[in-house]
């Protein structure tokens, strides 16, 4: 499955469009993580559980971009847009979308 | 009268260890960018067309926590208003760090151009002024074999 954030590729010729297809996930640390985090706000620097969090989450959410994009019948997912939002206390939504097509080669 | 002398440690704390972490994080980023130098990344939505690239998205994030030091100035300087410096270094070392990261991505690919980058930048956690994430992205195109 090729997923790119470009609105059409070099060398391929788009053979069909199927429509949006979306991934999300919704993550939260457990509260020993939240405190540590607590601390380092009165030191600063850079959370390094957090950004595994997020990074986990993004692959978690790209993953089932990719399921439904495959259950379709597309082969690449183009123009992909990622979007974070924090929906409760502690806790991130991950939101990727993006125009799943047939790919041909030119 | 001890919790005000809590708060004046914290802010101290805050100062010494906060501004230490930031020297050393402009430190390493600015070295680091200059070794990424040769790798354009550009937010232009069409890519070349003579060369058949691979492509693939590469992506970068990071979360930096405020310290208490910029925490509390931000909170005197949001009383009168104007320009909150302390936040603005701080999402400037994020939002470098995410695209140095998304660099490093696209350079372990042997990538030559990352286009389309894009920014995308959060606030994190409940409490105080928190942590920022910014995450940057874009495609990579690498040089047929």
């Amino acid at each position: 499955m090729l997923i790119s954030n470009l609105e059409f590729l070099p060398g391929y010729k788009i053979k069909r469009h199927l429509g949006l297809v979306q991934g999300s996930s919704v993550r939260a640390k457990h509260v020993g993580r939240d405190l540590m985090a607590t601390l380092k706000n009165i030191f600063g620097g850079e959370l390094t559980a957090y950004t595994e969090l997020l990074q986990d989450s993004r692959e978690e959410a790209t993953a089932r971009l990719v399921e439904q994009a495959t259950s379709i019948g597309a082969n690449a997912v183009l123009n992909v847009r990622f979007s974070t939002s924090s929906i409760a206390a502690g806790a991130a939504e991950i939101f990727v979308y993006g125009t799943a097509v047939e790919l041909e080669d030119d | 009268m001890i919790e005000v002398g809590i708060a004046v440690a914290l802010v101290i704390l805050g100062y010494i260890f906060g501004s230490a972490a930031e020297r050393r994080h402009f430190k390493s980023i600015i070295k680091r960018e200059r070794e990424l130098n040769r790798l354009a990344a550009v937010a232009t939505r069409f890519p070349p067309e003579d060369t058949a690239w691979r492509q693939q998205l590469v992506t970068g994030n990071v979360v930096i926590a405020s310290d208490y030091f910029k925490t509390f100035t931000a909170s005197l300087i949001n009383i009168f208003g104007g320009k909150v410096t302390p936040f603005e270094s701080l999402i400037d070392r994020a939002r470098r760090e995410a695209m140095l990261r998304m660099k490093a991505d696209a350079q372990s690919l042997g990538a030559e151009y990352i286009f389309n980058v894009k920014y995308n930048t959060s606030r994190i956690s409940q409490f105080g002024a928190g942590a920022i994430e910014v995450m940057a992205y874009g495609t990579a195109l690498t040089p047929p074999e």
